[in-house]
């Protein structure tokens, strides 16, 4: 076994070795170096024709037009440009645009953005089991709203949106619809002809593709429209200028190829090692599984273990590769704001762990994992001086503590 | 984060852990920190007739760098006397651990803790001296 156990597949994934094998092919003198905008020569050709057959690779896992896709350096470029490129694009129309409180860092930066350019946006706060509902986006409408952007899966907490649903009330009121879909596709069906949205995200290295590739659907009936972020060469139809990067374009049309043909197996499969792992964890006091344990895609499990703070804890694992549900790893000491709104107290935040599983996880990764969390726990819980007081039967919420 | 060997060496052999009876005369305890910061230190020593700590025991929640500053007191309050032990500063800790500066408020938390202890035993002893002396 490969220590530490790789369980961080929505941080990252590896590439699967069929992708990279074919980006190789795309690099030497010998392969398909060639630039796909060269019209002049057979190597350009060559090399046009492999973007082509990824554009076709990529849209047909969403159901799409090959047309509609539109290569970006990844999910937070395509949320950039969907954004940005919408807004400023019918800004006559309204200033008013509807997020949520738990999406990803590039969605909610660009939105404060265009705050300090003069757009109004709404940060709608999901129910309880991390949900943003239909009903809440309908409530949030305004005459001037323009734009709607919600992610489809969470990638904290792996809970799914009901976006068919929202692309409808958004196409009623002629309310451009974008979905941030980083962490969903090869996981849950996504069919973009029959869901109303008309931007979408991806990302190739979520879903076994390289790092630095991704795209950004673009609906063509009803036809969107987005000013351009990137100006240049008129790339893309001028919507994103810049030289195609055929190895990376390459990596990521197979591995949405490969998806295609594997999520149904691998969804059951992979659904199959979550609950192993957590059937083997769920037993112990005071644990608690963060957001909708339904309403979820089958790879993420995100868990507070109370009375223990989640950084040691993960000191504490370093044979597996997790991320702290809290911030914690990171610069920031505050805890997770996606937790937060879901309102996760505090203190549970930093008690909290998320868990993902992908296509390279064995029944002996999470079985060692599970025995491994078990240990850190009991033993950070003999540490603790919170648990102390819980069996002692001390109700924490009643101390007054002095905050620092 | 790469944490220094001696922050390992506490936080996977932590000194002196467990709890003393913290209604006794002769223990003081410091409780510092609050959950939602992600950190709560319980320090607690227990003094002789002379003033003199002579044990210490802690339970922390909280970052490895936390339980390791936390752990170090315990060693380096036992021996000493009430005035020398308030007098440790955050400073010794954080240089003793090499902790990064994101990390110097665990020692900060380490040096309020000792501080509220000494406190505490001090309130006791102070009480019984005005009851011994009315």
């Amino acid at each position: 076994m490969k220590l530490p156990i790789y369980l961080d597949y929505s941080a990252t994934c590896p590439v699967d070795p069929r992708v990279a094998s074919k980006m190789a092919e795309q690099l030497t003198m010998e392969g398909n170096f060639g630039n796909p905008a060269s019209r002049s020569h057979l190597y350009g050709w060559k090399a046009e024709e492999a973007v082509e057959e990824a554009r076709r690779q990529v849209a047909e896992l969403v159901n799409a037009d090959p047309r509609e896709i539109v290569w970006t350096s990844g999910a937070t470029e395509s949320d950039n440009l969907a954004i940005k490129g919408a807004a400023h694009f019918y800004q006559g129309r309204g200033k008013h645009i509807i997020t949520s409180k738990i999406e990803h860092k590039a969605v909610l930066d660009t939105c404060r953005q265009l705050e300090r350019e003069g757009f109004e946006v709404t940060y709608l706060n999901p129910k309880e089991d991390g949900i943003v509902y239909p009903e809440q986006v309908a409530e949030a409408m305004r005459e001037d709203t323009i734009l709607v952007s919600l992610m489809h899966v969470n990638n904290e907490i792996g809970v799914i949106n009901d976006i068919a649903a929202i692309g409808e009330l958004c196409r009623e009121r002629k309310v451009i619809f974008h979905v941030d879909a980083a962490q969903s596709p090869g996981k849950i069906d996504i069919d973009l002809a029959e869901m109303k949205v008309d931007l979408m995200s991806f990302s190739a290295h979520k879903i076994y593709g390289p790092k630095g590739i991704g795209a950004l659907y673009v609906r063509r009936k009803p036809r969107v429209r987005l000013e351009a972020q990137m100006h240049g060469g008129g790339h893309e139809r001028g919507m994103r200028s810049g030289t195609l990067p055929t190895h990376q374009i390459v990596g990521m049309g197979e591995a949405f190829r490969i998806a295609k043909e594997e999520m149904a197996d691998e969804a059951k499969r992979i659904l199959a090692l979550r609950d192993r792992f957590w059937s083997q964890i769920s037993d112990m006091e005071e644990v608690h599984i963060n957001g909708s344990a339904e309403q979820r895609v089958p790879g993420n499990l995100n868990v507070s273990f109370a009375f223990v703070e989640g950084e040691s804890l993960i000191m504490s694992l370093k044979d597996l590769a997790i991320s702290s549900g809290s911030a914690c790893t990171s610069a920031s000491l505050e805890p997770s704001y996606v937790l937060r709104a879901l309102g996760v107290n505090d203190e549970l935040a930093h008690s909290s762990l998320r868990f993902s599983f992908g296509r390279f996880t064995t029944e002996q990764d999470v079985d060692t994992a599970a025995k491994e969390v078990r240990k850190a726990v009991e033993k950070l819980r003999e540490l603790s001086p919170l648990w102390d007081m819980y069996k002692d039967g001390v109700d924490l919420s009643t101390i007054e503590w002095a905050a620092h | 984060m790469a944490y220094s060997d001696k922050v390992i060496d506490h936080y996977e052999h932590p000194r002196n852990v467990g709890r003393l009876d913290d209604k006794a005369d002769n223990v003081g305890t410091g409780m510092v920190g609050a959950p939602a910061c992600g950190d709560v230190m319980r320090l607690q020593i227990q003094v002789d007739d002379n003033g003199i700590i002579e044990d210490a025991k802690f339970k922390t929640y909280g970052c490895g760098s936390a339980i390791a500053s936390s752990s170090l007191l315990t060693e380096w309050v036992k021996g000493k006397s009430l005035d020398e032990a308030a007098q440790i500063k955050n400073t010794e800790i954080a240089e003793e651990l090499a902790l990064p500066p994101v990390k110097i408020h665990c020692s900060v938390l380490a040096e309020d803790a000792i501080k509220a202890a000494v406190k505490n035993i001090r309130e006791k002893r102070g009480e019984e001296a005005e009851q011994a002396a009315g």
